[in-house]
């Protein structure tokens, strides 16, 4: 028989408030097994720890059983309190009234009736818990970083600068992400390249780095400190070690008109292309899709004029199995397609454009050199006019667009404007905005400059159509302070597209069973308190796949990834989870069912020797949980025919105690 | 004298990963349900036995909810689909055994949308009040 303490939390007024916590404490005091019984302001205080460790000694508790928050928030807290008072800390359970009851139930009477009976069903599970001993194991000391973006180059370099090796996975040819794409840099206006490309190097440069370029991830399998991955190295037509970069053969390739992805296509590229000049690796790629060798056979140029011999149009793709400890998940975002939004005319005029698109226009590197000429006749444009929240906080168009703020549209479109007006001078720039959100350290200088130095005009009120005419756009527009509709008759329309996330995140999600939000963005492991951390262990969330962030935020949020990756990695061993799934042999009958549903192949079959009652000894064939491999899902322990299977810390009858208990 | 108006007894079944975090967030942003709503925590929605299930009928409960992450979102993969497929045979069970369906459901949560746990568990316990009490499958040899 056990022995349990009751412990009602107030937690303030949050309990307090709508549970009457006396009662509590008092109608659970007679329940079964249970010997002490008390309530406190708050039980996860360092007082609130101590009359539980008190009342342990006093009492000679075996069990625990705390009223207060979701299991979630303390659940560990507890246990620690229990293994400081020499109680396994697996004989604590935890009734949840706050979450669960009193936040969520308005009355006082109908909300302390229900903290009861969760308190004892509550009860009614410790008595019958046991105490648990986790197993350990060991630690691949590597780290995966899937996405090579300005995210991703951090967590890296951070991890590889305090001595563990990691791999960076880029689907596209070179590293550098979106940032690579970016002219300027709000709010401080230095150049994109200027500030990553010394890191790119460094990560080529980095002992402890290893870039898979033009790579995806194609399984993931294990759990925190053990992950098996197989990459997809795809096949670039290109041997990576032997190309020196020298890029004759795009120069000589014959397929011209292939549209350059790196501008956007602005412009084109070649069927052999190096993204950009300060690409890492700086390898060529062959587009299968665009090359005359790999399509038909009849071309060999690049090969012929490759004076080192890089080139093989035999390349196969390439699967590579590689063992983890950690991975962290940095995939970027992408600027939402156009196509719903039929009245910008996005796709009638070349001289609507995104504002990624922007970013390329006014790059020294960019289709026009750096020159603002507008893509349909590469003159000069005059008058420019931007539009703000394109599919941004569009909570009643969410089928078009995202109901979210994107957060970086304000800032970059202060930046473009800015910068249009410090170079050009003669242009007018109009801005359409619902409001403009400028928290940051310096981002609402920067915006003010961007209207009081600049003269940018801002205008609050969104555009309703814009209709080619001509070589101009119509822009019809409101002007909700003046209250009077505006018609402007523009050059060139910038869209401030929403970001999404990158489509591989959700078939990423699913392989490492992280989870999502209903935006496709990684749901952190606690919103505030765990930000960098995905729900599941051993992943973590790094930049922009997680919600839209500006560079600083993500280079911020990245070296966090990468400090909690450094404090996995450091361990030699991991203390499992003890609620694994284990076999009662005795009753056991060998079928394989439980093998079967295991997702983990957890299960195998033994034969084992048994004595029998007329001493005889019999082999019998019985299954055997491996408790390393097991991550306690409790899939068998249903398909289990005979009843041999049982989950440890939520065994069947614990279970029916909790519903004997609420359902009384 | 006030007469005390029917409330329904309703069990919960809850995934550590996805619904229970759904009920906690829930709880975070103070959205009402029915406090005739107990929560029953467990690992994954594939732990629970369709014994459980029965048992809570047995015992008097009136409406037995599971909840569970989005198929594909399962925390270990592949739980929620042998969920589905467990819960759809018990429950057509059930009905047969005159449970009525509307008694039973099962619902994909996830820790990210506490508001569809609490419309969920509004709609399922008004669905059950409506059907009243439940008195079908009392177990005789355990009449108290």
């Amino acid at each position: 028989m056990q022995r349990i303490g009751v412990f009602v939390c107030w937690c303030g007024s949050n309990i307090a408030g709508t549970v009457d916590v006396q009662a509590v404490s008092d109608a659970l005091r007679n329940e079964p097994g249970v010997v002490f019984s008390t309530n406190y302001q708050y039980m996860c205080s360092q007082a609130g720890q101590d009359i539980i460790i008190q009342a342990v000694k006093e009492h000679n508790l075996t069990g625990i059983v705390v009223c207060s928050c979701s299991p979630r928030m303390h659940e560990a807290t507890f246990r620690k309190t229990a293994a400081a008072a020499g109680l396994n800390p697996y004989m604590v359970e935890i009734a949840n009234i706050r979450e669960q009851c009193s936040w969520v139930h308005k009355d006082m009477a109908s909300g302390t009736e229900k903290a009861i009976i969760l308190g004892k069903a509550a009860v009614a599970k410790v008595n019958l818990n046991a105490p648990l001993t986790p197993g350990e194991t060991p630690v691949t000391k590597r780290a995966l970083v899937i996405g090579g973006g300005i995210a991703g180059i951090q967590t890296a370099l951070d991890i590889a600068d305090a001595g563990f090796p990691v791999d960076i996975v880029e689907k596209n040819p070179t590293i550098g992400g979106k940032m690579a794409q970016l002219d300027k840099t709000f709010p401080t206006l230095d150049c994109a390249a200027c500030i990553l490309t010394p890191k790119m190097v460094d990560v080529a440069q980095n002992d402890n780095i290893r870039i898979f370029s033009y790579s995806e991830v194609e399984d993931i399998k294990g759990f925190v400190g053990n992950f098996d991955v197989k990459i997809r190295k795809k096949a670039r037509f290109v041997k990576e070690d032997i190309c020196t970069g020298c890029g004759l053969c795009t120069e000589k390739c014959p397929v011209r008109k292939v549209p350059n992805e790196f501008n956007l296509g602005m412009d084109n590229r070649r069927a052999i292309y190096i993204p950009f000049a300060q690409a890492v690796p700086k390898v060529a790629t062959i587009d299968p899709d665009a090359c005359n060798m790999l399509k038909s056979g009849k071309c060999g140029v690049c090969s012929k004029v490759c004076t080192a011999g890089a080139i093989d149009y035999k390349q196969q793709d390439e699967i590579l199995d590689e063992k983890y400890g950690a991975i962290v998940v940095a995939t970027g975002f992408n600027p939402i397609s156009m196509d719903k939004f039929d009245e910008y005319a996005y796709n009638q005029s070349k001289d609507v454009i995104t504002s990624l698109e922007f970013e390329r226009l006014t790059n020294a590197a960019g289709p026009t050199q750096g020159k603002l000429l507008r893509p349909s006749d590469l003159k000069h444009p005059h008058t420019i006019v931007f539009v703000q929240c394109v599919g941004s906080r569009c909570a009643s168009c969410a089928e078009k667009g995202k109901e979210y703020c994107s957060k970086i549209c304000c800032m970059y479109t202060a930046k473009h404007a800015m910068l249009i007006r410090d170079k050009y001078p003669d242009t007018e720039v109009y801005v359409f905005y619902i409001d403009v959100r400028t928290p940051g350290k310096n981002f609402d200088e920067f915006y003010r400059r961007a209207v009081e130095e600049y003269g940018v005009k801002y205008i609050k009120g969104m555009v309703g159509k814009v209709v080619p005419e001509g070589d101009k756009l119509k822009v019809q527009a409101s002007d909700l302070i003046a209250g009077k509709q505006l018609h402007i008759d523009a050059d060139l329309v910038v869209l401030a597209a929403a970001i999404e996330p990158d489509k591989s995140a959700r078939p990423l999600a699913t392989m490492l069973t992280a989870s999502m939000d209903t935006n496709d963005f990684f749901t952190e492991a606690h919103p505030k308190l765990r930000p960098v951390e995905s729900p599941t262990a051993g992943v973590f969330l790094s930049g922009a796949c997680q919600g839209p962030k500006d560079i600083p935020e993500t280079v911020s949020q990245a070296s966090a990834a990468a400090a909690k990756v450094i404090g996995l990695l450091v361990k030699d061993k991991l203390t499992g989870n003890p609620c694994v799934a284990s076999a009662n042999e005795m009753m056991c009958n060998g079928c394989s069912t439980c093998e079967r549903v295991c997702p983990y192949g957890a299960i195998t079959y033994i034969d084992k020797e048994f004595r029998m009652p007329d001493r005889t000894v019999a082999t019998r064939r019985v299954a055997q949980v491996n408790p390393a491999v097991c991550q306690g899902c409790g899939a068998c322990t249903v398909a289990c025919m005979s009843g041999a299977m049982d989950l440890r810390g939520f065994m069947s009858s614990q279970i029916i105690a909790e519903v004997d208990a609420i359902c009384k | 004298m006030q007469v005390n108006k029917y409330r329904p007894l309703i069990v919960a079944f809850c995934c550590n990963w996805c619904s229970y975090a759904g009920a906690d967030l829930a709880g975070n942003n103070r959205l009402n349900y029915p406090a005739d709503v107990k929560i029953i925590r467990v690992p994954c929605s594939c732990r629970v036995n369709p014994s459980f299930v029965l048992r809570a009928f047995q015992r008097g409960a009136d409406g037995v909810i599971i909840c569970g992450c989005h198929p594909g979102d399962c925390h270990y993969t592949s739980g929620n689909y042998y969920t589905r497929r467990r819960m759809a045979l018990l429950f057509s069970m059930l009905d047969y055994l005159g449970i009525e369906r509307e008694r039973t459901r099962l619902e994909w949560v996830s820790a990210a949308e506490g508001a569809k746990f609490a419309a969920t568990m509004n709609d399922f316990a008004e669905q059950v009040a409506a059907l009243g009490e439940n008195k079908r499958l009392e177990d005789l040899r355990c009449k108290r």
